[in-house]
This record gives structure tokens, C-alpha cells and sequence, in this order.
């Protein structure tokens, strides 16, 4: 029976020739993760159950990166037991201090998840490893709980749906705009409980930092998994980073898909996310004037290199206009060194921008740069929800980095352009 | 099991920054998440209703986040039950790990007005509006979507975890 890349790496996992959607499955993972927020539940359920062990000290993952570094005391709480957890399991991927980052760039960047891998995480953003290939979905607390106790996790196969990438990218356009158009089109539900296969020559050019982004934000399409087909691109990212071995899976030709659309690159322009929700998509071109009081660049979807560089490229020799703060937040620690050794730092510092150790922090309202009441900010992250960045009388719209930058130096949504020519 | 309380409606989308929002979640105490129950979609919430009330939501209730915090302050907050036309997987998932009672019934969310008195049979996914506040109809009957056997032997066991123990896994 032909099958999807998906419903392959659900088969292998589950020892099954072959799986079909709808079917119910119990399966081996490979990474089982957790953060300060969603740990700390799963833990005090492991202990409960009476296990005393984690199935594996490799394949138990601990990032404290939302509330740290610790914003208050209830929070240094949570912390404090994740770290004794993992000194206590001797967990060889527990992550503190300067070697935290923000999970979904730490996990691909140390080669902690590889191709073909099965990977829960207690993190909805789990699902940004489908760039590498991998089946990755977000679950609770209590999942993560029995999958530290047993090495497993059941699942109900999900049906795929394939979305087709053609043409040229326009100026400024990358893997984030090919996300927030996509879910402009179907809606923040419109892969409920699917698997969103990304594919097409437009796929095949993009970079690792810009699948990572557009797999990142699967979920904010209601699916459980994003994923594209690991190639050269995903070769030579994985080969110098992966702990274990990797395996690479395909769709069959004939596989079985619930829905096929096809993109062309050339009629994408970048995307502005509109408040309260991630569909609420427009043009930049049709964005209107809308001022800005906070721009923030970062998160698990957009903290990488290639981020940090195309913010950087904007930002040079300009300043960030007045009454506007702008929030640069490299995902790790070793992409903070790289921006930092590169020049970046000298850029953005000379900008006008605060320059924020690696964390969640303001994505989700957390701390690092809360919102008061009737403020707006542009920020590069996943989620503009009532509230998501402070007051619930605040508003987040979401963009690439590049529109980000813009946005600080004008002050009001802004196109690359208008601040330079590529 | 059954249930009975007052039904209060949410629009679509109602996201688990809203169901909890993350200034929050610097604990997991489900006391102090129930205080905030719904807060950013409702400020008075958690001062209006009364335990054993039922939430009524349109499609995509709970999307966003994987926080169990959502269904928790939920639960502790005394909500018996959440009918809604869809659920986001994770919150489905998490409900079912940990105990809430979801129901998904798309024609059941249209005819429920807010204040409504409905009663909920979970084995049999009847749901019945008691009295409602805008029609005269004495009462009216719906068939929720079945619950997958699976996911009915997880709730019979007692959650995930108690499945977990059961299989022996511990």
C-alpha cells in the first residue's frame, strides 16, 4: 500500500508494515520533551505513577526557556524541579543557565533530533522538526508524563494534506510569509488534526532556517504535524549536528493525501498577521498605516541566523524610531555567538535595539517585554491571540524579520523597502 | 456519567491564552489556574458561574497552546463539561489525559442559548437542552460525535496514566 512520509515514519515507529489514517496506534519515540511550563505536571505524574526510572537519560529532554531567566519567584519554583529532576535522572539533555536556548532551535541546532526521528514534545511548537524530516507533534503534560515512564506515545494516524510551492519568491519573501499566506487560505483550523506535507521547487530552495519557520507554525493551522522531505539541504544541516543515526523517508508517489493546493511563490508578498488570530492575514502592500510600539525579533520561529542577518542587513547605519523598542532574541546560545562575533550585535546596539539573552520570554507574554494596555507590537513570533503579549487590551501582528526591522526604524508597519533596496 | 448546569457560550476560536493566559503559568497549582478560568474571554467568568456549569464554545475550542494548565483551571474551576463544535487536538488529547468530560456536537452549540439549562449523559453522548431561555421548547435532544474506543477505555481506566499503570508499564 503506498503511503506518506508521515504514515511511513508512524508505521516504523509502531514495528507495522503499514499504518492507515484514522488507525490507532501505540509507538516508539524517539525524543520525549519538556519546558519549565509543561514539565513540572509531567513530573509530579511520573512520581505518582510510582516509576522510578525514565525509560532512557538520552531521550528524556528538559529546556527551561519560558520563564527563564527565572522572572519571579513561582517561576524559579518550576525550574528548580526540572533541574533536580534531571540531576536526579542524570539526563544527559538537560539545558540551564548560558546553554539554555529556546527548545525548537536548541533540539535541531545540537542534533538532538534527527531525521526520521518521532519526537513528542509538551510544546505545541514541537511540530518545527517536520523541516528535518521528522514526525514531531505537540502533546500535554500528562503525555509527556507516560512517555518518560514508557518510551511511547499512542497516536491516531493522522489523514495528510499536501501544499505545493511553485515560482519565484519575491524581495523579502521567506518561509514565514509561505506560512501565515497558507494560513490566510484554510484558516487556524484548517488542518485540524492533519499532517501539512510541504512540497514543490519553491520548497526545495529554501533554507533550513525557513522550513524551520514554516513547519514551526503547522499548529497555527489546527495540524498535528508539518513536514518536508529531507534532502541536500537537510543532508548537510544534519550530518555535522546528529547525536545517532538518521534515516531518511519518502512519499510514494501514489500516496493518498485529504487535500492538494498549489502556491504560486510569485503572487506572495510578505505577510502582516492581523489581531487576534494567526489567519488574519493581509499584503504587506495592503497594511495601511499602523503604528508600532513594540517590535520583537526571535522565538522558535524566528530566531535563527538567517533571521537575526536579514534584520541586521535592514537595520544597518539606521536608527529605530523614537517611542519604538525594539527586541532582538537569538535562540541560542551559540547563535548568539555567531551574531555576536559577526558584527550583528554592533548593529543592532548601535540601532537603538535591546539585545535580550535567549528565551520564550515575550512570545507569550511571559516577561522580557510585556505589552500595557492599548500598546502594539510587531513581532516575529507565532501567536497574536487576545493577550498573548501582555494586556489583554494589547494587539500583536505578526511578520517576517525583515518587515520587523522596517517596522522599527518607521515606527509603523513598514515595508523592507521603504528602508532599503536589496 | 451525568451531568446538569447552566450553559455559557464562547465564540469560535477560543484559544488556551484566553482559557488561561500565560502570566499564569508560573504555577501549576489547579486552585490558583482556576481563579483565572477563562479570563481573557471573559474577565468575570469565574464570578458568574457556579460548579457543575457547562461551557459551550463553536469550532476550535482550546487551540494554540499544549498547556494541560487549560483543561485544569477548567476542571477546577467546577465546569462539569465543554460541548463544542470541534476541538483543537491537543486540548482534545489533554482532556482526555486528564479527565475533563468533551463532548463535540455541532447542532447542539446552535440551538443552546447562554443561561440554558442543559443535562449531558457521557456514556451515551445525549445531550439535552432542559429549558431554554429563548424558545419555548419543553426539551431538545442531540447525539454528540462517538468517542473513538480508545479514548473510551482511556476514560473508563481513569486517564492516561492509570492506563499506563494498568499495562503494567510502571
Amino acid at each position: 500500500m503506498p503511503m506518506t512520509i508521515t504514515e511511513k515514519i508512524l508505521a516504523r515507529h509502531a514495528g507495522l508494515k503499514e499504518v492507515k489514517p484514522g488507525q490507532i496506534i501505540n509507538a516508539k519515540v524517539d525524543i520525549a520533551l519538556g519546558n519549565d511550563i509543561t514539565a513540572p505536571i509531567a513530573i509530579k505524574e511520573f512520581k505518582a505513577s510510582g516509576a522510578q526510572k525514565v525509560f532512557n537519560k538520552n531521550k528524556v529532554v528538559l529546556v527551561p526557556d519560558h520563564f527563564t531567566p527565572n522572572k519571579d519567584i513561582k517561576s524559579a519554583e518550576q525550574c528548580k524541579i526540572l533541574r533536580e529532576f534531571a540531576r536526579e535522572q542524570k539526563l544527559s539533555h538537560y539545558f540551564d543557565g548560558g546553554d539554555v536556548g529556546v527548545e525548537h532551535a536548541l533540539l535541531p541546532e545540537k542534533g538532538i533530533v534527527v531525521t526520521g526521528d518521532l519526537v513528542i514534545g509538551a510544546d505545541s511548537h514541537t511540530c518545527t522538526y517536520g523541516a528535518l524530516g521528522a514526525f514531531a507533534t505537540g502533546v500535554g503534560s500528562t503525555d509527556l508524563a507516560a512517555a518518560m515512564v514508557t518510551g511511547e506515545a499512542w497516536f491516531k494516524v493522522p489523514e495528510s494534506m499536501k501544499f505545493i510551492f511553485r515560482g519565484k519568491f519575491n524581495k523579502w519573501v521567506d518561509g514565514k510569509d509561505l506560512i501565515l499566506y497558507l494560513i490566510g487560505d484554510i484558516g487556524v483550523d484548517g488542518a485540524l488534526y492533519r499532517a501539512m506535507e510541504f512540497c514543490g521547487p519553491a520548497i526545495d530552495r529554501l533554507s533550513m532556517d525557513s522550513r524551520l519557520s514554516m513547519c514551526n507554525m503547522a499548529i497555527e493551522a489546527g495540524a498535528k504535524s508539518g513536514i518536508i522531505a529531507p534532502d541536500k539541504t537537510t543532508k548537510t544541516y544534519v550530518d555535522k549536528r546528529a547525536e545517532r543515526p538518521y534515516k531518511f523517508y519518502a512519499s510514494d508517489k501514489d500516496a493518498v493525501y485529504c487535500d492538494v493546493r498549489e502556491y504560486d511563490c510569485a503572487t506572495i508578498e510578505p505577510q502582516v498577521a492581523f489581531p487576534h488570530l494567526p489567519e488574519n492575514t493581509k499584503n504587506i502592500t495592503e497594511v495601511g498605516n499602523v503604528p508600532i510600539d513594540q517590535v520583537v525579533i526571535g522565538s522558535c520561529t524566528n530566531g535563527r541566523m538567517e533571521d537575526l542577518r536579514v534584520a541586521a542587513k535592514i537595520l544597518k547605519g539606521k536608527k529605530v524610531a523614537s517611542f519604538v523598542r525594539l527586541i532582538v532574541i537569538p535562540a541560542t546560545p551559540l547563535i548568539y555567538k555567531q551574531a555576536m562575533e559577526q558584527g550583528l550585535f554592533e548593529i543592532y546596539l548601535k540601532a537603538g535595539a535591546i539585545i535580550s539573552p535567549p528565551t520564550c520570554g515575550p512570545c507569550l507574554g511571559g516577561h522580557m517585554g510585556i505589552l500595557a494596555e492599548g500598546e502594539r507590537a510587531l513581532a516575529t513570533t507565532n501567536r497574536n491571540f487576545v493577550g498573548r503579549m501582555g494586556h489583554p487590551k494589547s494587539e500583536v501582528y505578526l511578520a517576517n524579520p525583515a518587515v520587523a526591522a522596517a517596522t522599527a526604524v518607521k515606527g509603523r508597519i513598514a515595508h523592507p523597502d521603504e528602508v532599503i533596496k536589496k | 456519567m451525568r451531568f446538569k448546569g447552566k450553559a455559557w457560550k464562547f465564540s469560535a476560536d477560543i484559544d488556551t491564552d484566553q482559557i488561561i493566559p500565560a502570566r499564569y503559568l508560573n504555577t501549576s497549582d489547579p486552585k490558583e489556574l482556576a481563579k483565572h478560568c477563562m479570563e481573557d474571554a471573559d474577565p468575570e467568568f469565574v464570578n458568574k458561574m457556579k460548579s457543575g456549569d457547562i461551557i459551550v464554545a463553536d469550532k476550535n475550542f482550546g487551540c494554540g497552546s499544549s498547556r494541560e494548565h487549560a483543561p485544569i483551571a477548567i476542571k477546577a474551576a467546577g465546569i462539569s463539561c465543554v460541548i463544542a463544535k470541534s476541538f483543537a487536538r491537543i486540548f482534545y488529547r489533554n482532556s482526555f489525559n486528564m479527565g475533563l468530560p468533551i463532548l463535540e456536537c455541532h447542532e447542539a452549540v446552535d440551538a443552546i442559548k447562554e443561561g440554558d439549562e442543559v443535562e449531558v449523559d457521557l456514556n451515551s453522548g445525549e445531550i439535552v437542552v432542559l429549558k431554554s431561555q429563548i424558545s419555548n421548547l419543553k426539551s431538545q435532544i442531540f447525539h454528540a460525535q462517538a468517542i473513538p474506543p480508545f479514548m473510551q477505555e482511556l476514560i473508563s481506566t481513569g486517564g492516561l496514566m492509570e492506563w499506563v499503570k494498568k499495562k503494567g508499564k510502571t
